[in-house]
């Protein structure tokens, strides 16, 4: 049959593809959820692609496409990137995951790296940073400098990631203040400047004088510099062009380290599958600069802390600690182990509202 | 001095050359907005309408052109009845998740029992959700008047949440986590709408498009219903006297249009999304507005503009990781395409004349 011998070669030609396409320049491919002018998430990954570009020169060529939705044009935008030569594509949002395990499938020469996700494939590595670190900094200096004692926080989805960066923030602003209370939006998406904007201004109405927010525009810190006396965090991003006020520190996605090393990897022909999940220890974290609208103790207090962490002498996570329904789950001085806090759907005492299901 | 008259009767030379007159308008502009983006015109313009069709990779593209093409054209069908009658049904995205989850969830609710009969019933299921949910646009307003295009439109915004509870609640993959997002049902062969013939791209969603084309060409042609809602649309009052209840008329327009809309998205989620997840639609129900208009309302119109909405998909895609174009500028492109139709379709009606200018 004709059509049959045709998809035949087809399916052949698919495997060839990749081995065809291999000349002597790397060609790294990188699928964005967002705009890369999203001045977060995305913003931080294309620093990153154009950080690669940089280091190696003409030896690598990037290609990338922005705003990829999660879901059935995602394996496409995958396999598109595979069929022009990528030997090495990273997919840099969580919804990518079932796309690029089946894009994996289909071409074995080809190395994925999966943002964020938790499976993995012989030519599929996850990566991941360990922005509850960076969350633990921010929640110390909303506790400090609260005056209303209701810090609000922009969540994007219900996923481990958002519940672990609310309870970090949490443990830590308790901490520093016991009488503190969090109200969290759930914005159900990454980025939507106008639902951000919407969510921040709905917390500052509510009496929140600081705004956390896990989504990626800059929308809550325009809200945020209206309304007058609201502090922010850059979130991804440094954010700077709110600096001094109201955004007083950020979290900094910093991949370009681990984008140079793998693309190294790939070109020495070592590349090997891993699960990666770095902190501010290894400068996958950054804090960025805590500006002079922080008293000079409460700085001192919060740089202390992201020593601390980066050395490794204190985690986050560290008992003792209940859950909201008041059951135990860490006792004094016990370390939450990665697996509990990778999958966690719970939030930690004190903390009001549920989880959305 | 030129003038706009209205034609006595609509030309039919431009009800057939609009569509072509707005590509090649598309053509044009879009050239000059990626010329103006600082590449080059003529190389973008060949990457969207020709390397997704005739390229090195073609054999990948054009099943992709398929996949993406289906559920445009099997939404556009449904919702081309009731614009010919003159009834609004803007909430087809809704429809499509509603029939979704329904189909899906009638699918996990068997898992990890395999069966023939399975499939069928998810298929079933999904039509009766899209279909329910485009009757409630269509009761109210029968029963209340009320205006079916802001109801079914805010309907879409309720079935957007009613997914991400899905998702994170009911739905969510047991094994998955604790991450929001159903099993995948690929990996159930029972619920797994697969490809007929590996690498073709045809799904059973394709085939039921096709059958939608001609099944509609079939009604509005040859049977008395679509007799109704053609004149229904172009003649009210006429119509009442031919004897049309508007409240059949209304309940079978959206219901129809509601019942492919749901098909499209069970097709969907059980084939090449896979699996229920917050942000599984992703604007068909809308662009199947653009796709039916393109298409002139018209069955094999809308199959051809399923087409060439697809092409524009597959191949501004192509333009994006190959020549670096802005995702935005992709989407501006598409949609100069409606306005360009738009703009020209005054054609159809409307002719210009040179006046002479009159002395006062």
């Amino acid at each position: 049959m004709k059509l049959h011998n045709i998809l035949t070669t087809a399916v052949a030609a698919l495997g060839l593809a990749t081995a065809a396409m291999a000349q002597d320049k790397t060609k790294v491919g990188f699928i964005y959820v967002g705009p890369i002018g999203d001045g977060g998430w995305t913003y931080e990954h294309d620093k990153a692609r154009l950080a690669v570009e940089e280091h190696f020169g003409d030896k690598v060529e990037t290609i990338y496409q922005e705003s990829v939705p999660e879901g059935t044009d995602a394996e496409r935008a995958i396999t598109q990137m595979a069929l022009q030569g990528a030997d090495l594509i990273f997919t840099t949002s969580f919804g990518f995951m079932d796309p690029t395990v089946a894009a994996a499938k289909k071409f074995p020469n080809v190395k994925f790296e999966h943002a964020t996700g938790y499976k993995t494939a012989p030519n599929l590595s996850t990566y991941s940073a360990r922005f509850y670190e960076g969350r633990a900094i921010q929640g110390h200096i909303a506790g400090r400098m609260t005056e209303s004692n209701t810090i609000g926080y922009i969540a994007s989805y219900p996923i481990p990631e958002v519940i672990r960066g609310i309870n970090s923030a949490f443990i830590h602003a308790r901490k520093a203040n016991p009488d503190v209370q969090f109200k969290i939006i759930w914005a159900y998406t990454w980025f939507d400047p106008a639902k951000e904007a919407d969510a921040a201004q709905a917390l500052i109405e509510q009496g929140a004088d600081v705004i956390l927010q896990h989504t990626d525009s800059t929308a809550p810190q325009a809200a945020a510099e209206k309304a007058g006396d609201v502090i922010t965090f850059g979130q991804a991003s440094d954010m700077a062009e709110y600096k001094p006020m109201p955004r007083v520190s950020s979290i900094i996605d910093n991949w370009a380290p681990y984008y140079i090393a793998r693309t190294q990897a790939v070109i020495d022909g070592t590349w090997e599958s891993q699960q990666v999940w770095h902190g501010i220890g290894e400068g996958m974290v950054g804090i960025g600069e805590i500006t002079d609208a922080v008293p000079d103790d409460v700085k001192a207090e919060a740089l202390a802390l992201k020593d601390a962490i980066a050395s490794g002498d204190y985690h986050p996570f560290t008992g003792p600690l209940k859950k909201q329904d008041g059951s135990d789950w860490l006792s004094e001085s016990e370390v939450a182990d990665d697996g509990t806090l990778l999958g966690m759907d719970f939030y930690v005492e004190g903390l009001t509202g549920e989880i959305p299901q | 001095m030129l003038k706009l008259e209205k034609r006595p009767e609509p030309s039919t030379l431009w009800t057939y050359l609009t569509p072509l007159v707005a590509v090649l308008a598309t053509m044009l502009a879009g050239g000059a907005l990626f010329a103006f983006l600082g590449k080059d015109p003529v190389l973008a313009i060949r990457t969207i309408f020709w390397d997704p069709l005739f390229s090195e990779f073609a054999y990948y593209y054009r099943p992709q052109l398929l996949v993406k093409g289906a559920p445009l054209v099997l939404i556009a069908i449904g919702l081309s009845l009731g614009f010919r009658a003159g009834i609004w049904n803007i909430g087809a995205e809704g429809q499509y998740i509603i029939g979704a989850l329904a189909g899906a969830g009638v699918g996990l609710a068997f898992y990890p029992h395999e069966a023939w009969y399975i499939f069928p019933l998810m298929v079933l299921a999904g039509a009766l959700g899209g279909c329910a949910w485009a009757m409630i646009p269509a009761i109210l307003k029968v029963r209340f008047g009320t205006n079916e295009i802001l109801v079914s439109l805010m309907l879409v915004y309720v079935a957007e949440r009613l997914l991400a509870s899905m998702s994170l609640g009911l739905l969510k993959n047991p094994e998955g986590m604790g991450f929001p997002g159903s099993r995948n049902l690929q990996n159930y062969p029972s619920a797994h709408n697969a490809e007929l013939i590996a690498g073709s791209g045809m799904h059973w969603g394709v085939v039921a498009a096709f059958i939608a084309v001609i099944a509609a060409h079939v009604l509005l042609n040859r049977h008395i219903l679509g007799y109704h809602i053609r004149l229904a649309g172009q003649a009210p009052r006429a119509a009442r006297f031919a004897g049309v209840t508007p409240a059949r008329l209304i309940l079978v327009c959206l219901g129809t249009a509601g019942a492919l809309a749901g098909m499209a998205g069970l097709f969907e989620v059980s084939g090449p999304a896979g699996q229920v997840s917050i942000d599984f639609n992703v604007g068909y129900g809308f662009t199947a507005i653009i796709v039916a208009f393109l298409g002139r309302l018209h069955p094999v119109g809308i199959l051809l503009a399923g087409a060439l909405m697809a092409l524009t998909y597959i191949g501004g895609e192509i333009a994006q990781s190959q020549l670096g174009l802005p995702s935005a500028a992709i989407q501006l492109f598409q949609g100069m395409l409606l306005f360009f139709l738009l703009a020209i379709d005054v054609l159809t009606n409307y002719r210009l004349v040179r006046t002479a200018r009159e002395v006062a």
